[in-house]
């Protein structure tokens, strides 16, 4: 895993486009976001229409440290993901007694009356926004480096977290309880799953690893304001990158994501930027209605075919 | 403090001919949510979908706009029968309609937007009609004609859906649908028909909701978002599948949000309606006339 990702790391610093970054940054952001989800949604099968919630409130809290005084990335992610791990625990007690579709309707309600209270909140700029301004460059290691580079390699490190955490969760004690949750949450029960926990524990990681992803936006994007930030744009792209890709595994949100992120950028600049969110729709309603587990499964079925 | 009477009344007055309108807007969330347990979040953006298509023709050729959804109701009934027979035979056939169904709707709702947005770009649009503009003066109280309006007409709507409910064949086997379907079937009426004729007279609501919107207030394709919490609160607010407890929770929740609106300032009016759902599903699920 540290292998792939070093490649990858020395393949861009090798390219040099800023482009690259800007656009690579996205995609990464997207993966952290749908694995993310993916703990929640696909692992336990409660689908979490706040996503946006928790990405803005980790971005927000950059903002609220930054004002107070200025601190390395790093220790900002760390925040953020405190923060919306400690919401992603608040939401899970309020909304997890709700089945199917309330729990979904109910994360929508909290990711509202977040962006409300952040809207009259004037201390992070209200609906005015907030603007942070970044270095030019950053050292790191020695090597001085374009700051979009340094966001690049941060967020490489958060995605590649996120899988393995991800990869470890779904391979372990607790990955088998929350297949138990998804197929039948009654039958768990009574066989003796500690439910409650495990929800909790899963609402408050895939809150943490979405604050994560939500710390370091600030500096990428130079202003924040609440309109864009809590954007239902996120809970789409983050429910439809692990649909397509497959929400079994810890590797679907990662191919859903790689596969969505790039058509979007590549539709942002060649057709228009309204354009990819219709592409993220209606990839999303064909991958829904012909391949209900996403491109793993599709493979999983073509690879079962070929089988005598 | 200055207890202003006035203030106070006006504030009430509004809030319940705004209520009247979310009612015609929730009238269909509260037949396919509420009646056949279909989580249609996409309800929203075909409410938008009217409102632009009575735009459209309403400037084009001049006739009142909600003239012009009474007249398109066919065509979304249509539209909506075809959308639940996508949704049954992908989704509902298979057993897999909770997280699957739910997906297919929020990529629907997108879909309709952005195509909304496409085509007619993110400029606000209105329309023109004789009663927008004047009001209705009952001593110190101003009703605008344009809340007035619709909320007539949300209520007329109301009691025509009720009647064809209680009266006749198809709207009783719409609540035997929500009650029992396997019972339907054994009476010899097919219960996906039914469902698809109810999905249709959901999608048709939806139609005349776009005409009262845009004669409320200018639209452009987003606004559907915000009404997305507001449909749902007063679905479960008003109890499932009740219709009279839909209109009576919209009423409520019309007032609450002008109260707040006027008196603690707009920004956290989009807060109430979420913040009532979240209170009435945290302490009374079932909602107020529920079953």
């Amino acid at each position: 895993m540290a292998a792939v990702g070093l490649a990858v790391m020395a393949l861009a610093h090798w390219l040099s486009v800023d482009y690259f970054y800007f656009a690579a940054y996205t995609i990464l952001q997207f993966i952290v976001l749908s694995t993310a989800w993916n703990i929640l949604g696909g692992y336990c099968g409660y689908v979490n229409f706040g996503t946006a919630a928790f990405f803005a409130l980790g971005a927000y809290s950059t903002v609220f440290w930054h004002k107070f005084f200025p601190m390395p990335i790093p220790v900002l992610i760390v925040l953020g993901a405190v923060v919306s791990g400690i919401v992603g625990l608040g939401m899970g007690y309020l909304t997890l007694r709700l089945r199917g579709a309330f729990f979904s309707i109910a994360t929508l309600a909290m990711a509202v009356v977040f962006q409300t209270l952040v809207v009259n909140w004037d201390f992070v700029g209200g609906s005015r926004g907030a603007y942070i301004i970044h270095p030019e460059n950053s050292e790191f290691a020695g090597i001085s480096v374009h700051y979009i580079e340094y966001l690049f390699m941060l967020m490489l490190a958060l995605a590649l977290i996120a899988l393995v955490t991800a990869r470890t969760i779904e391979r372990s004690q607790l990955g088998y309880g929350f297949a138990t949750i998804r197929d039948d949450e009654l039958a768990a029960e009574a066989c003796g799953v500690p439910t409650l926990r495990l929800k909790l524990i899963a609402t408050t990681l895939s809150g943490a690893f979405m604050g994560m992803a939500g710390a370091p936006f600030p500096y990428y994007i130079g202003y924040l304001q609440p309109q864009s930030a809590f954007a239902l744009d996120y809970a789409v792209n983050s429910i439809a990158m692990p649909m397509i890709g497959g929400t079994q595994t810890w590797v679907g949100p990662l191919i859903g994501a790689i596969v969505l992120g790039s058509a979007q950028q590549y539709a942002t600049v060649t057709i228009s930027s309204a354009a990819n969110l219709l592409i993220v729709g209606l990839m999303l309603v064909a991958f829904v209605i012909i391949a209900p587990n996403g491109l793993l499964g599709l493979f999983e079925q073509i690879r079962a075919r070929k089988k005598p | 403090m200055d207890f202003d009477f006035n203030l106070l009344m006006n504030a009430i007055a509004s809030g319940l001919l705004l209520g009247g309108f979310y009612a015609a807007v929730t009238a269909g969330v509260s037949i396919s949510f509420g009646m056949l347990d279909i989580v249609n979040i996409a309800h929203p953006a075909f409410v938008i979908l009217g409102s632009y298509i009575a735009y459209y023709f309403s400037a084009s050729l001049g006739v009142d706009p909600i003239l012009v959804s009474i007249i398109a109701l066919p065509a979304f009934y249509l539209l909506g029968g075809a959308i639940y027979q996508v949704y049954y035979l992908s989704f509902e056939r298979r057993g897999q309609d909770a997280l699957r169904g739910l997906a297919f709707f929020f990529g629907l709702l997108f879909v309709t937007e952005v195509t909304l947005l496409l085509t007619f770009g993110v400029d606000y649009r209105y329309v023109e009609a004789p009663y927008i503009g004047p009001s209705l003066h009952l001593g110190s109280i101003e009703l605008p004609y344009r809340l007035l309006i619709p909320c007539v007409a949300a209520m007329l709507l109301y009691g025509a859906l009720e009647v064809f409910v209680s009266r006749s064949f198809i709207g009783r086997a719409i609540m035997a649908v929500s009650q029992d379907q396997l019972a339907l079937q054994l009476m010899a009426a097919d219960p996906i028909r039914i469902k698809r004729i109810a999905f249709g007279i959901s999608i048709a609501t939806a139609s005349l909701a776009g005409a009262l919107l845009i004669v409320i207030q200018p639209v452009e394709p987003s606004v559907g978002r915000d009404y997305i919490g507001r449909v749902f609160a007063i679905c479960v607010l008003g109890g499932l599948g009740s219709l009279p407890g839909a209109l009576i929770a919209a009423f409520l929740l019309g007032v609450i949000e002008s109260l707040t609106s006027t008196y603690y300032g707009p920004s956290w009016a989009p807060a109430v309606s979420f913040g009532v759902l979240l209170l009435t599903l945290a302490f009374r699920p079932a909602g107020l006339m529920g079953r």
